[in-house]
């Protein structure tokens, strides 16, 4: 639900209609409210306020601890509910069961007694799971152990039977294997019955295998017999999923000393050991019986997984809207906890701050809630009056968010302040296209970001999307804007790709070019002519209609012709706009009332600027239009006075120098280089206003309110006398604060007189970046395209042609789009913020951030994705 | 079928799309002669000639590089079309790897 930009004017229940609206000029009027809500209707009052998002509610008890407050307990089931949902998600992640995603706004929040639905279904659910996954380990270890018999049976079947047919010629007595029914027969012939081997059989891992057998060894003293087989089948660890590498191991060994200590050695080592029956028959009629029960277990394997699938999938189908619900109610009683009980627990009064353009729309949405909520008294909300700073809150659309963003980055504008950000939809894209300025780059740019635009849906849904895209696509309408006005500034420098466009055909022309070759200087490239615009042969004596002449870009004097351009237009520029941001200040202090200010501040600082930076470019412009190269003398263009050197002579009150060169530009009889008569003059009255203006500034203010001060106390005492009360207060502080303001407006003084110098002299990077963006894309087309077109001979050319251009175009993307981009959006950014806004600007406020389900269910959504990252590894 | 992954086929698709635009339209520019492109032919420097074998190896070069950009920019519109197939193919047998994964 966007909030749409609005022009409210505002009949409501205050009774007087305001000429302020509710636009980005100014942050919106606020008031700070009581609501008393009866304790029934709270839960859904508040739900309501969250569906809406438009009050920010301040906590009424911020001495109370977490575990103290009234709704600790709700809180609590909810975050267990939510430990549920979060245990339920894991499971059903690692299952790799799709979720199905709905779409979150349209759940409203649930009434308190569906929570005790809600939780009881979200605990069976969890027990259910826990107990599935529990059988399923438990069976997995029995599968295992199962297997780890079938194994041990099937190996020492190998070693056995080997030694069984030997056996059938060997006589009773020499039968190797101790047989239990034969020893009570031998129970006289100890001596045989000490011949007899014993066996253990038993499944250890490989790794253990080599220090299982030595350790054998020695306590055994080598009366032991280990044989070992590995087993090829991979195992699974029960529990933790780890595959294990088994062997099994039989051991021979006479007599029963040596049988516990084997016994125990088995122990140590965590070899599981099976008992190994000794007759053959015995151990084929195990290992059916074995077989057999791990077919029946593996049914019951499968079961289980089917079955603990089924569950997922069934969780998963209700997974979102319950974390949505859950999430609602948690952050619902989050605010009831900030609300405080008067009356003996009867009504809820919580303070808040509305948009007073909002209320109407508030109070139905509250009505609402005690309506569904069924309460016989109906809530009401008052306004409070207070002395705290009011939070700003700008209304924005999806197309002036980012602007607004860029202005909040450096400091949120103070309540009722003028708002830049305004004025920063056209003057950011503006001044990065200047610096920018290549119709071909701003194309490229544009078809980026339409994309984006075009794609905005889909794209904002998706859930995995990189941080550095998400920065791009939070900003495609500033970025937008940034290339259809580089399309239009690439167009007037005649700049796409480095080459220029001849639409009307040039006004330069090359009819009276002439080469001529002799035998000892022969016709090359690289030969020049110079072109005089005074001839009408080679130029008609007219301007290009639109842009720079394309034949600027065969000259090679084209860089000295553009840069005295585009510096002059970067300090025409600047100036406008750090005099637009000193006319904004005036509105700030007509706003607040301060009148004295306008004299002691507003007029000196804009007659300072204009006066000698506003002069600098009337100079520019009276240069622009008086002289030109089909002038007569002293208007001619080797006559044009140098206006740096102008300026600083103004600055300096130095006289020009002499010089016979331009004995015939003279217009007085002074060795000036006047471009006016009375230049001289007005330069000097000029300079003199402007250093008048430095003490107004710095002296103004304080003195103003010296004199209040003086005037109040004078006026206090005189009441003092009257009423014969003895007070001492304002004796200190008073002197101690004039000190202060002193400081404080000297460094403003300082700040914006030395400010304007360096501030304009900033405006040049608009000069310098378009400079090196020109050349840097001269330059890759020369030293990457040309090889292609031109090095080659014949047809390779083209295949080198097909195989340079795509490296071209990385090499246009990564550099002259993204880096050039960044950077020209880096200097645009400061200019702003440094260069406009140190103006006018104070930017102490605070931001606006209303109570929105929303917002809580974005950030827990952000919250979310940190936490599958950590489980997914 | 898909011999590269769907992201860099949509890269490349891209890429041929401009490049197919691009070089089109500067091979029909420098097939006109404009002056942008005269140091953009190939053109032996340093060589002695008299202005007419000035003119007919400048009007060659021209023609020359002019040439070479169409048949790149053919070139790119071949290797769009192989991209756009292996997008699909990728597109196809992606649907289906989904499919049967559980």
């Amino acid at each position: 639900m966007d909030l749409e930009m609005t022009e409210v004017a505002f009949f409501n229940g205050t009774g007087n209609c305001c000429s302020d609206m509710g636009t980005l000029f100014k942050s919106e009027l606020m008031s700070r409210c009581q609501l008393y809500l009866p304790p029934e209707a709270a839960y859904n009052c508040v739900a309501e306020l969250g569906e809406l998002g438009l009050a920010q509610f301040v906590d009424l008890n911020p001495d109370v601890s977490a575990f103290q407050r009234q709704f600790v307990g709700e809180v609590k089931r909810c975050e267990e509910m939510e430990r549920t949902l979060r245990y339920v998600e894991t499971e059903i992640v690692k299952e790799k069961v799709g979720i199905a995603d709905e779409s979150e706004t349209s759940i409203p929040a649930p009434a308190p007694r569906e929570m005790v639905e809600l939780e009881a279904s979200l605990t069976t659910m969890e027990n259910n799971l826990r107990e599935v996954n529990i059988n399923y380990v438990a069976l997995r270890k029995n599968h295992l152990e199962l297997s780890e018999l079938k194994n041990m049976l099937r190996k020492t079947e190998v070693f056995l039977s080997e030694n069984q047919l030997n056996l059938q010629e060997l006589d009773e007595n020499t039968r190797l294997l101790d047989d239990a029914s034969e020893r009570e027969k031998d129970i006289e012939d100890q001596a045989y019955s000490s011949m007899k081997f014993n066996i253990t059989g038993g499944v250890i891992d490989r790794a253990r295998l080599l220090a299982f057998e030595r350790m054998l060894w020695r306590v055994s003293k080598g009366n032991v017999f280990l044989k070992v087989a590995e087993i090829d089948e991979q195992m699974e660890d029960p529990g933790s999923g780890d595959v294990l590498n088994k062997a099994v191991f039989i051991i021979f060994f006479q007599g029963e000393a040596l049988r516990s200590r084997v016994k125990k050695i088995c122990e140590g080592f965590h070899a599981s050991v099976y008992p190994c029956p000794d007759s053959g028959v015995e151990r084929r009629e195990m290992l059916c019986g074995v077989d057999t029960r791990l077919s029946d277990l593996s049914t019951v394997l499968t079961q289980t997984t089917e079955h603990r699938h089924r569950l997922l999938v069934a969780a998963a189908a209700t997974l979102r809207s319950s974390y949505v619900k859950v999430r609602k109610m948690k952050a619902v009683y989050h605010v009831l906890n900030m609300f405080s009980q008067r009356d003996g627990g009867r009504v809820l009064i919580g303070e808040a701050w509305l948009p007073t353009a909002d209320i109407p729309d508030i109070r139905a949405a509250v009505n609402t809630g005690a309506q569904t909520a069924g309460a016989t008294i109906p809530p009401t909300i008052e306004k409070v009056h207070t002395t705290e700073q009011h939070p700003t809150f700008n209304r924005t659309n999806k197309y002036t968010g980012g602007f607004q963003s860029l202005v909040d980055a450096y400091g949120v504008n103070t309540y009722r302040e003028v708002n830049p950000s305004v004025y920063t939809i056209a003057t950011f894209p503006f001044l990065f296209a200047v610096m920018f300025g290549d119709a071909g780059h701003g194309a490229i740019m544009l078809t980026a970001t339409l994309w984006m635009i075009i794609k905005e849906k889909s794209l904002e849904s998706k859930r995995n999307i990189s941080e550095i895209f998400n920065i791009f696509f939070g900003g495609r309408y500033i970025v937008f804007l940034m290339s259809i006005f580089s399309i239009y500034t690439g167009l007037i420098y005649n700049d796409i790709f480095s080459k220029s466009f001849n639409i009307f055909g040039s006004h330069w022309s090359s009819k009276q070019m002439s080469f001529v070759a002799t035998n000892s200087t022969p016709l090359s490239l690289g030969m020049s002519y110079m072109l005089d615009p005074k001839d009408n042969n080679s130029y008609h004596s007219e301007p290009y209609p639109f842009g720079v002449d394309p034949v600027w870009q065969s000259a090679t004097n084209k860089i000295g012709f553009l840069n005295t351009y585009k510096m002059k237009i970067s300090l025409i520029f600047g100036v406008i706009h750090m005099s637009f941001g000193v006319m904004l200040s005036l509105w700030n202090k007509i706003s607040k009332k301060l009148y004295h200010q306008i004299f002691l501040e507003f007029i000196p600082q804009i007659v300072f600027l204009l006066g000698i930076f506003g002069y600098l470019v009337t100079m520019i412009f009276i240069k622009w239009v008086m002289y030109g190269a089909n002038k007569a003398d002293p208007f001619s263009e080797h006559c044009a006075p140098n206006l740096l050197i102008t300026f600083i002579n103004m600055m300096l009150m130095k006289k020009a120098d002499v010089d016979i060169k331009m004995d015939k530009c003279h217009t007085s009889l002074n060795y000036e280089i006047d471009m006016y008569p009375g230049q001289q003059e007005l330069q000097k009255m000029l300079l003199l206003i402007g250093v008048l203006m430095v003490p107004i500034m710095l002296l103004g203010k304080p003195l103003f309110i010296m004199y209040r001060r003086r005037q109040a106390r004078a006026r206090y005492d005189s009441l003092r006398d009257e009423l014969l009360e003895p007070q001492q207060e304002e004796g200190g502080p008073v002197e101690e604060d004039f000190g202060e303001i002193m400081i404080n407006q000297g460094i403003h003084t300082i700040e914006y007189v030395l400010g304007s110098v360096s501030h304009t002299a900033s405006y040049l990077r608009l000069w310098a970046l378009s400079l090196a963006h020109a050349q840097l894309s001269e330059v890759l087309w020369s030293m990457v395209m040309r090889i292609a077109l031109a090095s080659f001979k014949g047809y390779a050319g083209a295949i080198a042609l097909y195989l340079i251009f795509a490296f071209w175009c990385m090499l246009t993307i990564s550099i002259l789009c993204l880096m050039e981009g960044l950077s020209a959006f880096l200097h645009t950014l400061r200019l702003h913020w440094v260069e406009f806004q140190s103006k006018f600007y104070e930017g102490a406020g605070y931001l606006f951030m209303p109570f929105s389900f929303r917002e809580s269910l974005k950030q827990a959504a952000e919250d979310d994705k940190e936490v599958l990252k950590t489980i997914a590894k | 079928m898909p011999l590269c992954g769907q992201k860099s086929s949509v890269c490349c698709a891209v890429l041929s799309v401009w490049g197919g635009i691009q070089l089109g339209i500067t091979g029909a520019l420098i097939y006109t002669g404009s002056p942008a492109f005269i140091e953009d032919i190939p053109l032996a420097e340093n060589a002695n000639w008299s202005p007419q074998e000035w003119e007919t190896n400048l009007h060659a070069g021209y023609q020359q590089s002019a040439l070479n950009c169409w048949i790149a920019a053919l070139l790119y519109l071949v290797t769009f079309c192989v991209s756009t197939h292996q997008y699909w193919a990728n597109y196809n047998t992606g649907d289906q790897f989904k499919a049967t994964q559980f």
